[in-house]
């Protein structure tokens, strides 16, 4: 593991940009074909900001079936991410070789229910940073049982925690704060995120990161974030931990100044809350996979948004509208379950003590629902058995239809490029936004 | 609605609660066996519901052989395939492949939508290419809700007529 010993572990290279005052970026950046990749991997170092890098694994990958990753490799078909499976170690390592250095570390990003030959793969290259959880790469992304995903993630983690003690400390970040991207109610994303890392490190995992993606009210964001790093403080003091902002995971504005103002909001979001690492996310991405060159604009944006942020004055506390309580009651109802965080996972969702509103999947209960208020603060409209009646402000009884639902994963998208109208709009425009909301997700 | 037995491939309609049909088409709606996206199901749901239409929502990554199954067991009128991850074009081709395959679902309509390529729209081809397959419709990215309006008379003027 000759990279590997090169390399400071994923959660010290974040800490020490966050103690000198930057703003680590990351982008979304996956290609099947390896020199793309290296060169995107070279591109994101280069970039005018503090960065790491990522490959994002395609979709075959993803599902365990790497035998179809192969297949499509090797006829020259190409894949929406790098087949880390799929293709044999060397090219791997040839990849990453001159790429990764002590102070640019690599994170697998996949969004796997079944990571193990994933991890066998990433630790076999000398890589040591990851991302997911039993939860949020189980329920959104697969029809595989929670159950069964958890016994995964489980023995994932214990392959992954065997790397502390040789000299890099393993990293994995939850993907818990994101939940179906959209919808979702912040008390619920706080919950699962600080529920999942505390599942990393029941297994061995020491250093983790909490996710949160922006949402739809900046304002309740900051909120939902503070009460992350409240949370996270009381639930593991002793934790190598940080939090991970994510950029806007829903429809993404249209105009290229409505696409900067809201990237540059998620900049600014890390920058008052206190999160060390911000997701990137391309205005390109809504529509397509982007470009090396489109993936090292967002970061650079980001970067010198959140640098002005910095020199801006702080802004005061923001009200307390019952995010953390309800983060709290959920954790605790969760933690109360089992002993082993896992089993208890499990047992919450059976119960309903956690329901993902809009979750297709059959081991969710399905009775909660959200809904948008005028200015863009997400709601409780139903919220089923979870343990939350009790922290909750009155829920509405908007009853969503196909129109309301449009509207709501539109509602940012309206409203920047709304702020952006001035801009001609580029070609993007020309495509309607038709059935398909959402990003491309591999 | 007659109680349905539980297992695997019983979905609970979780997330979006049935709603009783006025007379519509009964519908499966599913997405490709790689396609991990939601909210492209959620919407096909919600607005095939409020024209009037049962629809079944078998959620994100089904493989195949779970929609051959699905669409054996409940003979739906129609069968929507919703994809937006880029692999639309091979996993849509073999999803095709194996119910044609199938006798008793030759004839069963099934359309497809979505972003098919990882490039954009691509145009006549991949529309072509799906057709050839044995879809009997393509919607590439951009259709919109008049394409859902149009499948009553997409199935009435289907193969099993």
């Amino acid at each position: 593991m000759t990279v590997a010993a090169a390399t400071l572990s994923f959660g010290d290279v974040v800490a020490r940009a966050h103690q000198a005052g930057r703003l680590v970026v990351q982008p979304r950046m996956g290609m099947s074909n390896p020199q793309t990749m290296r060169k995107g991997l070279l591109a994101t170092r280069s970039a005018a900001a503090t960065t790491v890098g990522t490959i994002t694994l395609d979709s075959y990958t993803r599902i365990g079936a790497s035998a179809e990753a192969a297949e499509a490799v090797a006829l020259g078909m190409e894949l929406n991410g790098y087949p880390l499976v799929a293709h044999d170690l060397a090219t791997t390592t040839g990849v990453l070789a001159g790429v990764m250095s002590p102070d640019f570390p690599v994170q697998i990003r996949h969004g796997s229910p079944c990571p193990e030959p994933i991890v066998a793969a990433l630790m076999a290259a000398g890589l040591h940073a990851t991302e997911g959880g039993p939860v949020s790469y189980c329920l959104p992304y697969s029809r595989m049982p929670l159950v069964t995903a958890t016994a995964n993630w489980a023995r994932s983690c214990d392959l992954l925690a065997c790397l502390s003690g040789t000299g890099v400390e393993p990293h994995l970040e939850s993907f818990g704060g994101c939940m179906l991207g959209q919808l979702c109610p912040p008390g619920l994303l706080v919950a699962l995120s600080v529920l999942e890392c505390l599942f990393f490190r029941q297994h061995g995992v020491h250093s983790v990161s909490l996710s949160y993606a922006q949402q739809t009210n900046a304002e309740q964001d900051r909120e939902a974030v503070l009460a992350l790093h409240r949370l996270a403080a009381e639930l593991m003091p002793d934790a190598d931990s940080h939090i991970v902002l994510y950029a806007y995971m829903g429809v993404y504005p249209r105009t290229p100044a409505g696409a900067d103002g809201l990237l540059a909001e998620a900049a600014r979001l890390a920058v008052r809350t206190g999160a060390a690492r911000l997701i990137v996310k391309t205005a390109a991405e809504a529509h397509r996979i982007p470009s090396i060159a489109e993936n090292v604009s967002a970061l650079e944006a980001a970067a010198t948004a959140a640098a002005e942020e910095r020199l801006a004055e702080a802004p005061g506390k923001p009200g307390d509208t019952g995010i953390y309580a309800e983060a709290h009651a959920l954790v605790e109802a969760v933690l109360n379950l089992d002993a082993d965080i896992g089993q208890a996972l499990v047992k919450a969702f059976r119960r309903g003590y956690l329901d993902v509103p809009y979750c297709l999947h059959p081991d969710n209960a399905g009775r909660s629902r959200s809904y948008l208020d005028s200015s863009g603060w997400l709601h409780w409209s139903r919220i089923g058995s979870m343990p939350i009646a009790e922290t909750l402000r009155p829920p509405g009884s908007t009853e969503l239809t196909a129109a309301g639902l449009l509207a709501a994963l539109s509602f940012v998208e309206r409203k920047f490029d709304e702020a952006g109208r001035l801009e001609l709009p580029t070609s993007r425009a020309l495509s309607a936004p038709g059935p398909n909301p959402g990003e491309l997700r591999r | 609605m007659a109680a349905e037995p539980a297992g695997v491939l019983q979905p609970r309609p979780t997330a979006l609660l049935p709603r009783p049909g006025s007379g519509g088409l009964s519908i499966v709606v599913t997405t490709v066996v790689s396609d991990s996206h939601t909210w492209n199901l959620v919407f096909l749901q919600l607005a095939l519901e409020e024209l009037g239409h049962q629809v079944r929502n078998l959620g994100p990554c089904v493989p195949a052989d779970e929609v051959v199954t699905e669409c054996l067991r409940s003979r739906p009128d129609l069968l929507v395939v919703s994809t937006v991850n880029g692999h639309g074009m091979r996993d849509g081709t073999l999803l095709i492949g194996q119910l044609r395959q199938r006798a008793e679902l030759a004839e069963l309509p099934v359309v497809i939508g979505g972003k098919l390529g990882i490039t954009g729209p691509a145009g006549l081809d991949n529309s072509a290419q799906l057709r050839l397959a044995g879809y009997d419709a393509v919607y590439e990215d951009g259709a919109d809700t008049a394409a859902l309006r149009s499948l009553p008379a997409l199935v009435r003027a289907g193969r099993r007529l």
